[in-house]
């Protein structure tokens, strides 16, 4: 067991309208700790010493919930790939090192309170059509409809997505496109996402536009964030539906003619 | 407050008569209705958004009601059903191995150790087709076989091959699933979604529940909501334990307070200790994280043969290693259910031959299915499970056994029930692992997916509807007095922990505490060590109320103030615990009492005086709560000796 002495910068910040800053705080922590477990360290310590604690959002601490997101030393979930800041732990740093730690920033993830920022943005964009239109009680039999084990694996894999928000931390334009994206993804590569597979994208599309989030310009860094390696071909694949899905609607709506 | 001490708990199990197979059919049909045209005009609350709270809130709002839906985590989709691993049961056959609702069933009943009703666990064995065909049309995307069906796998406690899943990721599929019918349910307008707010206090008018107060965790706000019946879909409360695969913020609030307004609450010492967890590695530890049960369909497990055996495991030969749950239980093997799983782990460390740090471990060991069907299969089935395992302790499975040792994960015991999932208290609904039915003393693996979904799509939509349709509705909003009373309450309470300010942070009670119940109301307990517990825990409240340090102020995000509350309430609810185990003098399921079991180690239940719930009734402060009994009938299943060997 080794323990390291480190140097944290966190940015605390009382509220939505406080003006924050950054705050240097020295701990011990042991390399088995997780990256959360060391925060809880520095908590304690502030407890002890009548400073509030840094506020952070965490829930299940075992890389599922997507609660959890801070940039650690500019990154989104910190150094190591494919690993959310509650998976991270501390043999990923070295004795001495400092940790510059801030919320994910974006225009559309507003900061609540220190590391804490409100995501709902990604509730409203699915709300918008991110889903299946199916009731409960009137579903056919599971096997009714065959789904190629390809298609069922390349669905999962795109609907893996925690909605942790990295992507959109990490993107120099804040844009989400990866998120909407997957779920774009997950519905549209299986059978029983077809029938709504066009109204789906633009719905999701155009409130992910009016959320504020920005324009996507293949920087490919949300990619590299996504503690679930979620690929930007996604993003292809929702961009071809969406201009798909444009076409047909207006050709619906009658606004121009256009050949298939 | 609460009813008159010499007045007896009414618990009707309103069990409808009949054969088994037919029971839920007849009582569906006899299910008073509200109308189409009416529905919107009942408000129903949904306190939790996991995967009851979700199918729940958006079943009901499909079917008009008027549907308020609260969770404390910032979104719907992050409530603790999405860390569920391995998979959901039904009985679709789909294997032809030999699968029916009967075997479901019977399976379930066995595995609870004879401590669940029949009626409620044949219809979830009934309901639990429709389950997985809902989600196929979601769009979850189950594991599939090339031909285009649903692939299977094994779980523990079962012979037969029932257990759907998306890769190691179940439960967050099933939960996106449901979280997706709620989003569109909201879209519509015909949820209100509450995000940030925890329920605080149950407000009861004339004996019935008539709504919540909130606390609205951003800007501190107190608030109350009036409806016409409140769904509690709350999960359980395996986090009073401090350690547990539970998510940090799992707690008990929600159905304490209930049960201080008069919901029996059932069996509260039937927890479940999983037996495939990772250990702990230091005094830091926050939580445990589970390895899923799915593991052990490949994954052998052993500890050596000779105590305070330090050679690496590729050093120890076959010939020295015990493969216990092989030798034990040779018809089930590594699949043995858990809580029997965990106390042979148990046993196995307590001779000395636990493995890694403090030797609280055994191992599980893929070197035989690795070589049996190739590392690329292995890797297939569980890349995700052995990537978690390597970024938590740093070592790689496929080249050196898992080291695993059980840890708190679920709570059997919750809110009494009736068939319906209406509690003691008329107007009071309660769902999925926040509730008692169905799991007795110790749930099967895949088992809580089924009954959260099935309570909240089956079950509940038609239920809720006989309740609201036969009952009066006095005209009732938040003006009432009870609301200001309950609010008042509230303020009073987080005004009290914020002005204690004394020297202990919240975390140090509360490990205090679960280190206390760990090790008293755990894998293992006895007369001696409740009785322990019991008188320390009234010490440690005293000590909390007097010296804990809760910084900030009550009218912003406070998380140091969220966790007092909670652990406040554990700190009260430990003593519940403890007493029912203490006062079911047998062993059944993962409740073991060290004075009752056979000459071969294993859990001795006595049915002829505890073969009952035993359903606690708050009355008031003070006072201890009183122990009222429902007793089980087994008409249908013969009680027999569990066996798994």
């Amino acid at each position: 067991m080794s323990t390291m002495r480190l140097t944290l910068k966190v940015w605390r910040q009382a509220s939505p309208e406080a003006k924050g800053e950054f705050r240097t705080y020295p701990v011990e922590a042991d390399e088995h700790m997780s990256f959360l477990e060391m925060l809880d360290v520095v908590n304690e310590g502030l407890i002890a010493a009548g400073e509030e604690p840094i506020a952070f959002d965490h829930d299940c601490r075992e890389g599922i919930c997507g609660s959890c997101g801070m940039m650690i030393n500019g990154k989104a979930h910190g150094p190591r790939a494919a690993t959310t800041a509650c998976q991270l732990h501390m043999r990923s740093f070295k004795d001495g090192d400092h940790i510059l730690i801030e919320p994910f920033r974006a225009s559309a993830f507003p900061v609540i309170r220190d590391l804490v920022v409100d995501r709902s943005s990604f509730d409203r964009i699915i709300q918008a059509g991110g889903y299946v239109s199916v009731g409960t009680g009137a579903a056919p039999d599971g096997n009714a409809i065959l789904v190629p084990k390809e298609m069922a694996e390349r669905a999962m894999d795109a609907a893996q997505c925690i909605g942790c928000g990295a992507c959109v931390a990490a993107c120099p334009n804040a844009s989400a496109m990866l998120f909407t994206a997957a779920k774009v993804s997950h519905l549209a590569m299986l059978p029983q996402g077809q029938p709504e597979r066009h109204r789906r994208v633009l719905g999701m599309v155009e409130q992910m536009d009016s959320e504020g989030f920005g324009g996507c310009t293949n920087f490919a860094e949300c990619e590299a964030a996504c503690p679930k390696q979620i690929s930007i071909e996604n993003i292809a694949r929702m961009n071809r539906d969406f201009l798909k899905a444009s076409l047909r609607e207006r050709e619906e709506t009658g606004a121009g003619a256009v050949s298939n | 407050m609460t009813g008159a001490p010499d007045v007896p708990m009414q618990l009707d199990d309103r069990i409808p008569d009949g054969p088994l197979a037919e029971k839920w059919d007849r009582h569906r049909s006899a299910l008073r209705l509200v109308s189409p045209a009416n529905k919107r005009k009942y408000h129903v609350i949904v306190v939790g958004s996991g995967l009851a709270g979700a199918s729940a809130a958006a079943s009901l709002a499909e079917l008009g009601y008027n549907v308020s839906c609260f969770c404390f985590q910032d979104s719907p989709r992050r409530a603790h059903s999405i860390a569920a691993q391995g998979g959901i049961n039904a009985a679709k056959n789909y294997q032809n191995d030999g699968d029916s609702v009967e075997r479901l069933f019977r399976d379930t009943i066995k595995g609870g150790d004879f401590r669940s009703r029949e009626g409620n666990v044949y219809r979830l064995s009934q309901v639990s087709a429709d389950i997985i065909d809902q989600c196929v049309a979601q769009g979850v995307p189950f594991a599939r076989e090339y031909g285009g069906l649903l692939a299977n796998r094994s779980f523990g406690g079962a012979q037969v091959s029932r257990t759907f899943y998306a890769r190691g990721q179940t439960g967050q599929q099933l939960l996106i699933g449901a979280y997706q019918a709620l989003e569109r349910q909201i879209a519509r307008g015909a949820v209100q979604m509450y995000t940030r707010h925890e329920m605080l206090d149950l407000v009861v008018i004339d004996g019935r529940a008539r709504g919540i107060v909130v606390r609205d965790m951003v800007t501190g706000a107190i608030e109350s909501h009036a409806g016409h019946d409140v769904v509690l879909a709350t999960g359980g409360y395996g986090n009073v334990f401090y350690l547990s695969t539970n998510a940090k913020g799992c707690n008990v609030t929600a159905a304490f307070r209930a049960w201080k307004r008069g919901a029996g609450f059932a069996n509260p010492s039937f927890t479940q200790i999983h037996p495939t967890c990772i250990p702990v590695s230091g005094e830091y530890q926050s939580k445990l994280t589970l390895m899923s049960e799915s593991l052990r369909n490949d994954g052998r497990v052993w500890v050596p043969l000779k105590q305070d055996d330090t050679r690496l495991p590729r050093d120890i030969p076959d010939a020295e290693r015990d493969y216990f749950l092989e030798r034990k239980y040779p018809s089930f093997g590594n699949l043995a259910p858990r809580d029997i799983a965990s106390r042979a782990a148990k046993e196995a460390c307590d001779e000395g031959r636990g493995v890694g740090r403090g030797g609280l471990g055994v191992y599980l060991d893929f070197a035989t299915a690795i070589s049996r069907l190739g590392e690329d299969v292995i890797r297939e089935r569980y890349a995700n499970l052995f990537e978690m395992y390597e970024r938590i302790t740093g070592e790689n499975p496929y080249q050196t056994p898992m080291r695993i040792y059980p840890a708190v994960h679920y709570t059997m015991g919750g809110t009494w029930v009736d068939y319906n999932l209406m509690s003691t208290l008329p107007g009071l609904h309660v769902i999925g692992e926040a509730n008692f039915s169905d799991h007795g003393a110790n749930r099967l693996g895949a088992s809580a997916l089924m009954q959260g979904l099935a309570d909240g799509y089956f079950v509940l939509p038609y239920t809720i509807g006989d309740y609201i349709a036969g009952t009066k509705f006095a005209e009732v909003d938040t003006s009432h007095s009870a609301f200001a009373e309950a609010e008042q309450q509230v303020r009073d309470r987080t005004a009290r922990l914020l002005a204690i300010n004394g020297s202990r942070s919240v975390d140090s009670f509360h490990k205090e505490l679960g280190k206390l119940m760990w090790d008293h109301c755990g894998m293992a307990r006895s007369r001696e060590g409740l009785e322990l517990a019991l008188r320390r825990i009234p010490e440690l409240r005293a000590e909390f109320w007097a010296d804990v340090r809760v910084l900030g102020s009550a009218d912003t995000l406070n998380q140091s103030l969220e966790k007092a509350g909670r652990v406040a309430d554990f700190m009260e609810f430990a003593e519940l615990m403890c007493r029912d185990a203490l006062e079911r003098e047998e062993s059944c399921g993962g409740h073991f009492r060290v004075e009752y079991q056979t000459p071969d180690g294993e859990a001795l239940r006595n049915d002829d005086e505890f073969a009952h719930v035993a359903v606690w009734e708050y009355r008031g402060e003070g006072v201890p709560a009183k122990r009222n009994v429902e007793q089980l009938e087994f008409e249908f299943v013969q009680l027999a000796t569990r066996s798994y060997k």
